[in-house]
């Protein structure tokens, strides 16, 4: 009976992650949730309920219960009932961005984040203009400039492109 | 027979279709606990009121920095800068917000009171609701700007000492500080260099800029010394393992500074320290004018409804 019962609840959780990762984020829609790696898990509470865990991009991302919103209204949809948590260890990085959602950045026109920095101990001052390899995402061409650090979110820089002169953002290593 | 009076059609009232279930609207209507879900319990020996008020500090100059900051929003030289101020403002509101709502869930004591079925949050309760003499920001935080140089020279400086205190509060006792710092770091490091970088730009710009750049130094390093005065909450949340005792990373914030000094072809200015009152400082809620005037603008209308739905 408890074989059975343990099938279930995998099928339960498996619409729900299904259903969790199909949600986009409200600020950067051609990203799924799963793809920004803000879903961080999906699990079932001992009273039968689901709990979806989401992290918050920046301390201040407005988007937060937007997200919250839309997970618990999907889920609702495929017949779910959910609740939502919050988890703020680790703190995310755009390393979690998955190769699936550097592409549809990328596709978009937004250029996707390098690598973030890892370090431990002191942070070093950096007075010179931020090093990072980024290509125009619209001619691929290497040759650009950053006209500003901030975007229009707080997660993106902007640039410009010497090649084609188009502008673009950048998702910011962090 | 009985007076009809007039009842509005729904249709014409423009603030009933606000007021629906559309999560979509402003963010979603209803504000839930930032902190949902978070295991808030207080550590083993570490006294809640104590955790609270060091929070509070914390939480307070942040949320202090983000209202001046705000200040600037279509008002910087810019477009760029505008948005660089509004997008470092919305990081320490963030912080600002997590804060106050662990010092709440430490201790429910220090929130204050509103009408019963107030739909305020606790977070906002204690941003909105408490009057200058609660509020424990450090001084550097809430004065004025007088122009782009003195806030550029303001940032540089509380950045720096924030990143270092955030540096020493990832290895926090409090699990929830400990996260809170981890992201705050991230977050600090790019606030410090972009000051830092129009600190240089400004000195070695043009005569103009750097007369304007060296007298918002002059104006914002008074306030310097306070940030390493230790307040007995922080000695004692510093001796408890949650919190960190400001005086150990003035000289990390020294050398950081020093290194943009030099950048600067700039002495450290030669003024003295603005003093407190009877020894106490913003930690103590002794405050600078400038603070009324902010907290009027920022509380006001949060006051005005205090059983308001936003």
């Amino acid at each position: 009976m408890s074989g059975v019962v343990e099938q279930v609840t995998q099928q339960v959780l498996e619409r729900a992650r299904e259903a969790a990762s199909a949600v986009v984020d409200p600020e950067l829609p051609v990203l799924t949730l799963a793809d920004l790696g803000v879903l961080r898990g999906v699990t079932l509470d001992d009273d039968g309920v689901v709990a979806v865990a989401i992290t918050p991009t920046y301390s201040g991302c407005p988007a937060m219960a937007t997200m919250r919103d839309d997970l618990v209204r999907e889920l609702a949809a495929a017949g779910i009932e959910a609740r939502v948590r919050v988890v703020l260890d680790p703190a995310w990085t755009t390393d979690w961005i998955t190769p699936s959602g550097r592409a549809a950045l990328a596709a978009a026109g937004i250029s996707p984040p390098g690598p973030a920095p890892r370090r431990t101990g002191p942070v070093p001052l950096r007075l010179g203009p931020p090093r990072r390899a980024v290509r125009c995402p619209l001619c691929g061409s290497p040759d650009v400039e950053v006209t500003s650090e901030f975007g229009s979110t707080a997660c993106k820089a902007l640039y410009r492109c010497r090649t084609c002169l188009e502008p673009f953002d950048h998702v910011k290593e962090i | 027979m009985p007076v009809r009076t007039h009842e509005p059609d729904e249709h014409d009232n423009a603030y009933a279709e606000l007021l629906t279930d559309d999560a979509r609207w402003a963010f979603g209507t209803d504000f839930e606990d930032p902190l949902a879900g978070v295991d808030t319990t207080v550590p083993d020996g570490v006294d809640p009121a104590t955790l609270a008020t060091y929070c509070l500090m914390l939480g307070d100059d942040a949320l202090v920095l983000s209202q001046r900051l705000a200040q600037w929003c279509s008002n910087a030289p810019d477009l760029e800068e505008d948005i660089a101020f509004a997008n470092i403002a919305l990081d320490l509101l963030g912080q600002a917000r997590l804060l106050l709502a662990r010092a709440a869930a430490a201790d429910g004591r220090q929130v204050p009171a509103l009408p019963a079925g107030s739909p305020v949050p606790d977070e906002d309760r204690l941003a909105f609701f408490r009057d200058g003499p609660q509020v424990r920001n450090v001084r550097l935080a809430e004065i004025d700007d007088a122009d782009f140089a003195q806030a550029v020279a303001r940032v540089l400086l509380f950045s720096t000492w924030r990143l270092e205190l955030f540096t020493d509060l990832t290895r926090s006792r409090d699990a929830v500080l400990a996260a809170v710092a981890a992201k705050g770091v991230k977050e600090l490091t790019y606030h410090r260099d972009v000051a830092g970088r129009w600190f240089v730009v400004l000195a070695r710009g043009t005569e103009e800029s750097r007369r304007r750049l060296v007298a918002g130094l002059e104006t914002v390093w008074p306030y310097r010394d306070e940030l390493f005065a230790t307040h007995a909450v922080e000695r004692a949340a510093a001796q408890a393992g949650f919190g960190v005792d400001p005086a150990g990373v003035e000289a990390r914030v020294e050398a950081v500074l020093d290194q943009v000094l030099d950048a600067a072809d700039l002495a450290r200015p030669d003024v003295r320290p603005r003093a407190g009152v009877q020894g106490q400082a913003g930690r103590d809620g002794r405050h600078t004018e400038a603070l009324s005037l902010l907290l009027a603008e920022m509380q006001s209308v949060a006051r005005a409804h205090p059983e308001g739905r936003w």
